[in-house]
């Protein structure tokens, strides 16, 4: 079948999942009075269907970037390399009514400030019923109709007044709802969401991503969710990608990458987050140093000059490590010394600390956020669970034993 | 809503009131005799009974705060008084003055909208392309030309070098006064009357076209780099439609509001082109007035145009928070 | 050594960049950014070069104009350009372009003055209503409204009719009249910036309020001011063009360009164009440059449009 698409060795899905999206070692960026900021430096993956599929990164890594590239929202954007594969065609090389045709129906995209977002002088259920009005060719009526349904399948109230009203009389919550009833509106096979959740109160967060799983298996779909936030991650995704600089670092499933990280950046977002069960005086492990500049990228891999590992001179600044294949069936990392890292967990990296030592780094002013004990702590963002004196953020107890995401834990 | 409408009507009484008597002040420290004008000029010398006479007339020479409680108190019951100069009625003079300027206005008006809205809507689609430039350029120079240069270069363009050239009648147009006076529907020129009306309506539309031309530009750029344009890209639908359905709307509410005020500035401030054509209106009038020291027609004019401008904006304002659903639902977050 | 061994001791970590609380506020871009960007614009660029070669005209004005203000030829009535006027003569006689070129500094010093005086009104009234907002911001801006509503010709000539007619009344009245559009633009930029976070920040590190006003807010509302500056010294010299052309403006023998084309009149097109041309030139060429320089700032001084 078409639709099951053999990857050439170096596919990051466990074999006999159907692929439906694959991004194969796209390069790409912008030409600025400055330079050429190179935002998509090589990256790769693949997502299968109805899975969750997580892009995590600091602002500036290029997740957005590499998001929008599917859909070809950004016109000025200079791909120089690489393919993006939906149904086995290459988007890149679609002739633009095609690819308009694949935007909003086959893939949707939920962006990140739904106040932006939306248009303020039309009324949300028009903009939900265009969609189904571009691509099914219904009339206003009808269009009208099914954005109440779908209003309502995202669980807003009252969705026939509330379909008449205007964005702005929604509140931070409802909006981002109506925006994931616009995406779904005609039952895309893959909706992408940009850090959908970055722009809202942490309550109501727990309730956006729950609506937004419900949402997925309900149509069937995938998501690529796209965000810094790990907590976000860890409960929701099957799989993940790092990104750093353009870059995919690590690829795995969440277990994986939380688990047994195999990337000293991925290590230290790991370790660089408060626990539930600090007591309060923990140091916190801030990654020294700034994320790296688009255009003046450091030699070699990527991260070297902020990797408390690095080998300099050496293979770190000397050569650009690939994404390879390092443990289990499609645990991917882009570190020389990646099987190396096996022994490392965040407990012996934060013992290690001297606390005298990073009294230095800690007092320079930045703010890093702490948390006394557990009373503080939105217990529903990021349930812990211990495990042999490791706390894992986010991970319950039953995701350690299954593969698949579980169910938003209730939070209300 | 209404209570908005309440409040911005209210707030103009005030304004109006101190904008008048800041110029009733003014005049009042003037050199210069109001009575000697009246009776005839400043240069003969008058006899001191007539002068007596026009000061009790006037109530010239009781004190200023008592001519100042006077105007007002006439002023209220729409009493405008009589010219000094010629003894008319200042509410038949704003009548003539003020429909002749409005229908100038009219047509300048929509001489900007059309050529400036065009204009400056394809120059932000075509970004950067020559025709924008060319375009950037072109409503540089125009709003760098004086109002009076233009009138000049068109009046000798269109009437003078017709007339040496010898062009025939047809194709003739009129450079001074308002010729015929005739109309219907009130702003329609019939017969003869384009020829007055052409030449000072694009004179008069000339700076505010630019204008227009460039905000209108600059309105649309800016949504087209809004986030919900992206959204409607995302959606797929075609770039035409994402520009027309969702860009346009909210491009022109700022773009609307500056032509509700461009016509209300038209009316009044009009001074140069109307000099420059000799059409009869509200601004050189006014000005007028002020060299002749003629006190009632300058402040009954006055508080004419201060009114018109200041309902004309009320009803700007009100349209755009009409248009703008932020606006006129207000900021309710229902949760 | 293993890379757990690695762990215990930290690499060469870099260190963090300035977290001074005065420069984590609006990104704007820094000095040699905006000139980089300002030269990139040729038609900004010509407009400084013209504005410059205008200011070396007026400075150098008594040597490089031939004849002086008054002088008169006899006999050479309204005479077309030639070798010994090279652009022409007047109604009286006078040489044309010694006088565009004193008229330079007429002009100059006319826009330059008169766009200061609107500033400094301006940003002072601007900032304090939307620093502080409430009452005094009501006050002001009811204030400013009563002045907008009277046309501002009339007013101009209103004002020019107590103040007299010398130049020096002509850029009081022009200060005085501009300040209601700086105002404005001022205090939406402040009633904007106030909001800020880092504003907030500011207060809470207890720095006083004028402090705040001056270092932290005026610098982020200095784009707009700059740019409407320039833009308003162009339009103090067609407002100047304006006043003479009623009769209001400077009067003789300044050679003020509005004067002059108010006196050549339109009736000399036909018979003199010489007479109206070239002072009327001069206007366009002039403000046209402090448009386009104007705009250039604008686009350079934008950290949004990379």
């Amino acid at each position: 079948m078409a639709d099951v698409i053999d990857a050439v060795a170096g596919r990051s899905v466990a074999p006999g999942t159907e692929v439906l999206l694959s991004m194969r070692d796209l390069h790409a960026g912008f030409d600025t009075d400055d330079g050429r900021v190179q935002a998509i430096d090589g990256v790769s993956f693949d997502v299968a269907r109805g899975e969750v599929f997580a892009i995590v990164g600091e602002s500036g890594s290029g997740k957005s970037v590499t998001a929008m590239s599917i859909l070809g929202l950004q016109p000025t954007l200079d791909v120089t390399e690489g393919e993006i594969l939906w149904k086995g065609r290459d988007l890149l090389t679609l002739p633009e009514d095609e690819r308009r045709r694949v935007r909003g129906n086959e893939i949707a995209m939920i962006f990140q400030d739904p106040l932006t977002a939306l248009n303020p002088v039309h009324t949300v259920g028009r903009q939900i019923g265009e969609m189904a009005r571009i691509h099914e060719g219904i009339g206003k009526k009808q269009a009208l109709e099914r954005s109440i349904e779908l209003l309502d399948l995202v669980g807003i109230p009252e969705s026939r007044k509330r379909a008449q009203m205007y964005p702005h009389e929604y509140s931070g919550g409802m909006r981002q709802r109506a925006m994931i009833a616009m995406a779904i509106a005609c039952n895309p096979d893959l909706l992408i969401a940009d850090e959908p959740t970055t722009a809202l109160d942490v309550t109501v967060q727990a309730q956006v991503l729950e609506v937004l799983v419900d949402i997925k298996d309900e149509i069937d779909s995938a998501i690529i969710l796209i965000t810094h936030d790990l907590g976000v991650v860890a409960g929701l995704a099957h799989r993940i990608m790092v990104m750093y600089g353009g870059r995919g670092v690590e690829l795995g499933t969440t277990r994986e990458l939380f688990y047994e990280p195999r990337h000293p950046y991925t290590l230290g977002l790991l370790a660089s987050l408060p626990r539930l069960d600090d007591v309060g005086d923990e140091p916190l492990l801030p990654i020294a140093g700034s994320p790296p500049s688009l255009i003046r990228k450091p030699s070699g891999c990527v991260f070297h000059p902020r990797c408390r590992f690095a080998r300099v001179p050496g293979m770190c600044d000397g050569e650009v490590p690939a994404l390879r294949l390092v443990a289990g069936d499609a645990h991917m990392s882009a570190c020389h010394y990646a099987e190396e890292l096996a022994g490392v967990t965040i407990e012996s990296l934060r013992a290690s600390v001297d606390v005298t030592a990073d009294a230095e780094l800690l007092d320079v002013g930045l703010a890093v956020p702490r948390r006394n004990g557990g009373d503080e702590v939105d217990a529903e963002a990021s349930d812990v669970f211990v495990e042999e004196g490791v706390a894992h953020p986010g991970v319950t107890e039953r995701s350690l034993e299954d593969e698949g995401p579980q169910t938003w834990p209730e939070a209300r | 809503m209404t209570s908005y409408i309440i409040r911005r009507l209210l707030q103009i009484i005030p304004t109006v009131f101190v904008a008048l008597s800041f110029l009733f002040f003014i005049f009042f420290a003037l050199p210069g005799d109001p009575a000697s004008l009246i009776a005839g000029g400043a240069e003969r010398t008058i006899d001191p009974g007539v002068m007596e006479r026009i000061n009790a007339r006037y109530g010239l020479g009781n004190s200023i705060w008592a001519q100042f409680g006077d105007y007002w108190q006439r002023t209220i019951r729409w009493d405008l008084g009589e010219s000094f100069l010629n003894r008319r009625s200042v509410n038949e003079i704003l009548g003539e003055r003020a429909v002749a300027s409005i229908r100038l206005a009219i047509w300048a008006v929509i001489i900007e909208v059309i050529v400036g809205l065009c204009v400056g809507l394809l120059s932000a689609i075509r970004r950067y392309s020559w025709s924008d430039k060319l375009t950037t350029i072109v409503t540089a120079v125009a709003s760098a030309i004086p109002v009076f240069v233009l009138g000049f270069i068109l009046q000798w363009a269109f009437a003078v070098k017709p007339n040496q050239w010898d062009w025939p009648e047809w194709a003739r147009l009129r450079t001074s006064g308002i010729g015929p006076n005739s109309w219907t529907l009130f702003f329609i020129p019939t017969g003869e009357q384009w020829r007055y009306l052409i030449l000072p309506a694009i004179t008069l539309a000339s700076v505010t076209t630019a204008l227009l031309a460039r905000m209108t530009r600059g309105s649309m750029l800016e949504v087209l780099r809004a986030d919900y344009m992206r959204t409607a890209r995302a959606k797929g639908l075609r770039e035409r439609d994402v520009v027309v359905r969702h860009g346009l709307r909210n491009a022109m509410l700022p773009v609307v509001t500056l032509i509700g005020l461009d016509f209300g500035t038209a009316i009044g401030s009009a001074v140069l082109t109307e000099t420059t054509f000799s059409w009869p209106g509200l601004g050189s009038q006014i000005v007028a007035s002020v060299n002749d020291r003629d006190l009632p027609v300058l402040l009954g004019l006055t508080l004419a145009v201060v009114l018109a401008y200041a309902f004309v904006n009320l009803i700007v304002d009100i349209s755009y928070a009409w248009f703008d659903p932020r606006i006129r639902l207000g900021k309710g977050e229902h949760a | 050594m293993t890379l757990a061994d690695r762990a215990r001791a930290p690499g060469h970590i870099e260190a963090p960049e300035s977290t001074d609380v005065a420069d984590l506020g609006v990104a704007r871009p820094l000095r040699a950014d905006v000139w980089r960007r300002f030269k990139r614009n040729r038609l900004a660029m010509v407009g400084l070069g013209f504005i410059v070669l205008l200011t070396v005209v007026a400075i150098f004005a008594p040597w490089i104009a031939p004849y002086s203000i008054t002088e008169r030829a006899s006999g050479e009535f309204r005479d077309g350009p030639s070798a010994d006027h090279w652009f022409g003569t007047d109604a009286i006689g006078r040489d044309v372009f010694s006088r565009v070129v004193f008229g330079a500094r007429v002009s100059l010093r006319i826009g330059f003055l008169a766009t200061l005086i609107a500033l400094v009104v301006g940003v002072t009234l601007g900032a304090t209503a939307g620093f502080f907002g409430g009452g005094t911001d009501s006050l002001i801006m009811r204030l400013t409204d009563v002045f907008l509503a009277i046309p501002y010709i009339i007013l101009a000539v209103s004002i020019a009719t107590v103040v007299g007619r010398s130049e020096n009344s002509i850029i009081l009245i022009l200060g005085l009249t501009g300040w209601l559009f700086v105002t404005r633009i001022v205090r939406a930029s402040f009633l904007g910036l106030r909001r800020l976070e880092y504003v907030e920040a500011a207060t809470a590190l207890g720095f006083s309020r004028p402090r705040i006003m001056f270092r932290h807010v005026l610098p982020n509302a200095l784009q707009p001011i700059i740019v409407y500056g320039t833009i308003a010294i162009g339009a103090v010299i067609l407002s100047e063009a304006a006043l003479s052309f009623v009769g209001v403006g400077p009067q003789e023998p300044t050679p003020a360009w509005g004067r002059m084309v108010a006196d050549a009149g339109g009736g000399s097109l036909a018979s003199a164009p010489h007479m109206l041309f070239f002072p009327a030139m001069a206007i366009v060429l002039t403000v046209l440059a402090f448009i386009l320089v104007g705009d250039g700032l604008r686009d350079s001084l934008d950290p949004k449009l990379k």
